[in-house]
C-alpha cells in the first residue's frame, strides 16, 4: 500500500461522491411556478457512501488485486495441437458442413419465433460480412455502415413503390445502387485515412437518413413505406390467396396453408444470401485484390512503389462492402414489409461494427458468432432493455483488456509455393 | 542518326520544401544498362531526388523523360507501371504476409484482377496465378530466398529481407531499377554477394540500375558513373576515378584542408 495508491484512492473517492452526489442525490422538484432543490431519499445516500468506499478500496488495493488477478489461471489458450488440428482444410471443411447442415435444420426444429430470430441473425451476418471487407479486410474504418443498408432498403421499397418491381430484380437493383453509393462516396473519402474517414463515413450515414426523413415527396419520410411486397419464390407466393395472375406456394404443392411456411422460406432465402457473401469473401481472399487490401493496409508506400493504385484498391472494398449492404437492406425490406428511416440510426452502425470488432477482425467465422451473440444477447436480456447500450459499452472494454484480437482473431488463407 | 537515347533524362531537378531547397538543379543521364551510383554526404537530398523519381513528391521545377516521355509529375504507381521501381532506405515488406505473397502482390497490375474470373476460378485466372507463382518462384531462387517461401516476411534476417525487396522489385519486370542503400546494415559477406546480384540484374536480365549507398568500395566497384550531390547540388558527375581524383569531391567528403 503505497502512498500513490492512498492519493488516488482518496481521489477517486471523491470524484464518485461528486458526480453521483450531483446527479442522483440531488433532485429537481417542481412547486407552484418554480424548481426546487430537493435532497434524495437516504437509501441513494446509502448507496453513494457504498459506491465511495468501493472505489476508495479498489484503488487502495489495486496493486493486490492485479497480484491476484495475475495469479488466476488465464483463459486457457487453446494447445498447439489443437491449432494444427483446427488448421488443416479437412477439418475446417468438415467444420463448414457442419454449421451449415446446422444452419438448415435449424427452421424444422426450432417454433417460429426461433426462426425468426435466426432471420434477424442472418441479416446481421451479412451485414457484419460485409462491413468486415472495409473494416477487416482493407482496414478502412467505415462508421456509416448502415446508410448503404438503407440505400439497399429503400431502392426495393420505392422500386416497389413506384414501378411494382418484384424482389428478385429489386435484389439486383438494391445491390447496384449501393454500390454505386458507395462508389461515389469513395472517390472524395477514400483520401483521408483513419479518424478522418470515419467521420466523413459517419456524416454520410446520416446525410442518407436525414435524407430518407426530409424527402417526403418521394419516401414519405418519418412515416415510411409499407406494403413492401415479399419475395417469391419462382413467382409462386406466400400468402393465404395469390393476388391476380400469381400461384402461391401451397396451391402448387397441394398442401395446406402454413404461415411458416413464408418464415421458413425468409430464412432460407437469408440462408441463401449469407452463404453466396461467405463465397465471395472466400474468393476475394485468394485473388489479387485481397492480398492488396492486406498489402495496403500494411505498407502504403511500398505498394505504390509497385505500381498498385491505392485509391482504386480501396474504392474496390467500399464499394463490394457497400453491395452486401444493399442485398441485406433489401431482405430486411422484404421481410419487414414496412421500412423507415427510423431503422437506419447510427446505433445500427454501431452493432454492426461491433459485430466485427468482437467477433475479430477480418475473421468470417468470428463475424458469425458475433453476431448470433449481438442478436440474442438483447432478445435474452429482454428485461434489461434500458442497459442495453451499457451491457453493449461493457462487453466493448471487457474485451478490448482480454481479447483485443476478437473473439476469433482472422487467419487469412495464405497460398503456399509449392516445389 | 543519333546515338542510343538515355533511358532516364533529368534535366534542372528542383525540389523546394517551403523555404528549403532541397533539390537543386540536379541533372542525371542513364543509359540503358548502365549501373550509376549517386553519392554525398549525409543530408545531400539523394533520397529526395529518389522521390522526385519516382513520383512520390511532385518537382517544383525540372524535367523527367524516362524512356523519351514525361514522367514529372506523375502519381507514384504510375511511374512504377512504366518500369521504374524503387526500393527503400527502410526495409518496407508487407511483414505480415508470406515471402510468395509479397512477390504476388508486388505483381499486382500484371495479374488477372477481373473480378468474375477470380470469383469463378476461370481458366484464365488461374494461368494468370501459375503465372505470377512461377515468376515468384524464379526469383526467389536468384536471391536464394526459395526456401523461405511459405515464411511470414518478418520472420527473415535482415539481409535476407532486403534480398527480398529486391526481388519484390525485379518481378514487376522493371526496366530501371532504382536501389536506395541498399548494403546498409549488410556485413562484408552479404555486401559482396549484394554486388554480385547486381551485376547480375544487368548483365543478365539487362537492367538498368540507379543507386544511392555510402558503401565507397561497393560504389567504385560496380558503378559506370557516379553522380556526386552535395547540398541539393550536383558536384559532380564522371567516372569512378574521374570521381576518385576530383578536388571538388575530395574536398566535400573530407572538408577544406
Amino acid at each position: 500500500m503505497t502512498r500513490h495508491n492512498f492519493k488516488a484512492a482518496i481521489i477517486s473517492a471523491a470524484v464518485v461522491i461528486a458526480l453521483t452526489g450531483l446527479l442522483m442525490g440531488v433532485r429537481l422538484s417542481q412547486s407552484g411556478g418554480g424548481l426546487i432543490v430537493t435532497g434524495a431519499g437516504p437509501d441513494v445516500y446509502w448507496k453513494i457512501a457504498a459506491a465511495a468506499l468501493f472505489m476508495f478500496l479498489f484503488n487502495l488495493f489495486r496493486d493486490q488485486l492485479d497480484g491476484l488477478w495475475r495469479a488466476l489461471p488465464g483463459i486457457p489458450k487453446s494447445p498447439a495441437g489443437l491449432t494444427a488440428v483446427t488448421e488443416k482444410p479437412v477439418v475446417r471443411r468438415l467444420f463448414w458442413c457442419f454449421l451449415i447442415a446446422a444452419a438448415l435444420i435449424w427452421p424444422f426444429y426450432a417454433d417460429r419465433g426461433g426462426t425468426d430470430l435466426a432471420t434477424l441473425v442472418l441479416i446481421y451476418i451479412m451485414l457484419g460480412l460485409g462491413l468486415n471487407i472495409v473494416v477487416g479486410l482493407a482496414g478502412l474504418l467505415d462508421l456509416g455502415y448502415v446508410g448503404f443498408y438503407a440505400v439497399g432498403a429503400y431502392t426495393y421499397a420505392l422500386l416497389a413503390m413506384y414501378f411494382d418491381i418484384g424482389f428478385w430484380p429489386g435484389l439486383f437493383a438494391a445491390g447496384a445502387m449501393a454500390a454505386l453509393f458507395g462508389f461515389l462516396l469513395g472517390f472524395p473519402v477514400l483520401r483521408l485515412r483513419g479518424d478522418y474517414l470515419a467521420i466523413v463515413t459517419l456524416g454520410f450515414g446520416e446525410i442518407i437518413r436525414i435524407l430518407l426523413n426530409n424527402m417526403t415527396w418521394l419516401t414519405s419520410g418519418p412515416n415510411g413505406i409499407g406494403g413492401i411486397p415479399k419475395p417469391t419464390l419462382f413467382g409462386l407466393e406466400f400468402s393465404r390467396r395469390a393476388s391476380d395472375g400469381m400461384q402461391t406456394f401451397h396451391e402448387f404443392f397441394g398442401i395446406e396453408y402454413s404461415s411458416v411456411h413464408r418464415v421458413m422460406f425468409l430464412y432460407f432465402l437469408a440462408l441463401v444470401l449469407v452463404l453466396i457473401t461467405l463465397y465471395v469473401i472466400n474468393r476475394l481472399l485468394r485473388m489479387p485484390v485481397g492480398r492488396a487490401w492486406e498489402a495496403l493496409r500494411e505498407d502504403e508506400i511500398a505498394c505504390r512503389s509497385l505500381g498498385i493504385n491505392p485509391t482504386a484498391v480501396k474504392l474496390n472494398a467500399f464499394t463490394i462492402g457497400a453491395t452486401f449492404a444493399g442485398f441485406a437492406g433489401c431482405f430486411f425490406a422484404a421481410r419487414q414489409g414496412f421500412i423507415s428511416p427510423e431503422s437506419f440510426t447510427f446505433i445500427e452502425s454501431a452493432i454492426i461494427l461491433a459485430i466485427v470488432v468482437l467477433g475479430g477482425m477480418g475473421s468470417q467465422v468470428g463475424v458469425i458468432l458475433a453476431a448470433i451473440i449481438m442478436t440474442l444477447l438483447p432478445e435474452v436480456a429482454r428485461q434489461f432493455d434500458e442497459y442495453r447500450m451499457l451491457l453493449f459499452g461493457l462487453l466493448m472494454v471487457l474485451m478490448m483488456i482480454w481479447r483485443p484480437q476478437g473473439l476469433l482473431p482472422m487467419k487469412r488463407p495464405h497460398l503456399e509455393l509449392r516445389t | 542518326m543519333s546515338a542510343i537515347q538515355p533511358l532516364l533524362d533529368v534535366s534542372s531537378l528542383t525540389m523546394r520544401f517551403g523555404g528549403l531547397l532541397a533539390v537543386d538543379g540536379v541533372e542525371l543521364k542513364i543509359m540503358p544498362q548502365q549501373i550509376v551510383s549517386m553519392i554525398g554526404p549525409n543530408g545531400a537530398g539523394k533520397t529526395t531526388v529518389f522521390n522526385c523519381l519516382t513520383g512520390f513528391y511532385k518537382p517544383s521545377a525540372g524535367r523527367i523523360l524516362f524512356r523519351g516521355e514525361d514522367i514529372q509529375g506523375l502519381p507514384g504507381f504510375k511511374v512504377a507501371r512504366r518500369g521504374m521501381v524503387r526500393t527503400f532506405q527502410h526495409v518496407r515488406l508487407f511483414k505480415e504476409m508470406s515471402v510468395v505473397e509479397n512477390l504476388l502482390v508486388a505483381q499486382h497490375h500484371n495479374m488477372n484482377t477481373s473480378m468474375l474470373a477470380g470469383l469463378f476460378k476461370t481458366r484464365a485466372f488461374r494461368r494468370s496465378e501459375n503465372e505470377a507463382m512461377e515468376r515468384a518462384a524464379y526469383w526467389l531462387e536468384r536471391v536464394n530466398l526459395l526456401e523461405f517461401a511459405n515464411r511470414k516476411a518478418n520472420t527473415l534476417a535482415y539481409g535476407q529481407q532486403r534480398r527480398l525487396e529486391i526481388a519484390r522489385c525485379m518481378v514487376t519486370q522493371p526496366t530501371l531499377l532504382m536501389l536506395d542503400e541498399p548494403a546498409a546494415g549488410l556485413n562484408p559477406r552479404e555486401t559482396e554477394d549484394l554486388k554480385e546480384l547486381i551485376a547480375e540484374l544487368r548483365n543478365t536480365h539487362k537492367l538498368t540500375i540507379l543507386l544511392i549507398e555510402h558503401d565507397m568500395k561497393l560504389v567504385m566497384s560496380i558503378s559506370d558513373r557516379i553522380v556526386v550531390i552535395n547540398q541539393g547540388c550536383p558536384l559532380a558527375e564522371g567516372t569512378p576515378e574521374e570521381i576518385r581524383q576530383n578536388p571538388d569531391v575530395i574536398k566535400a567528403y573530407l572538408g577544406e584542408t
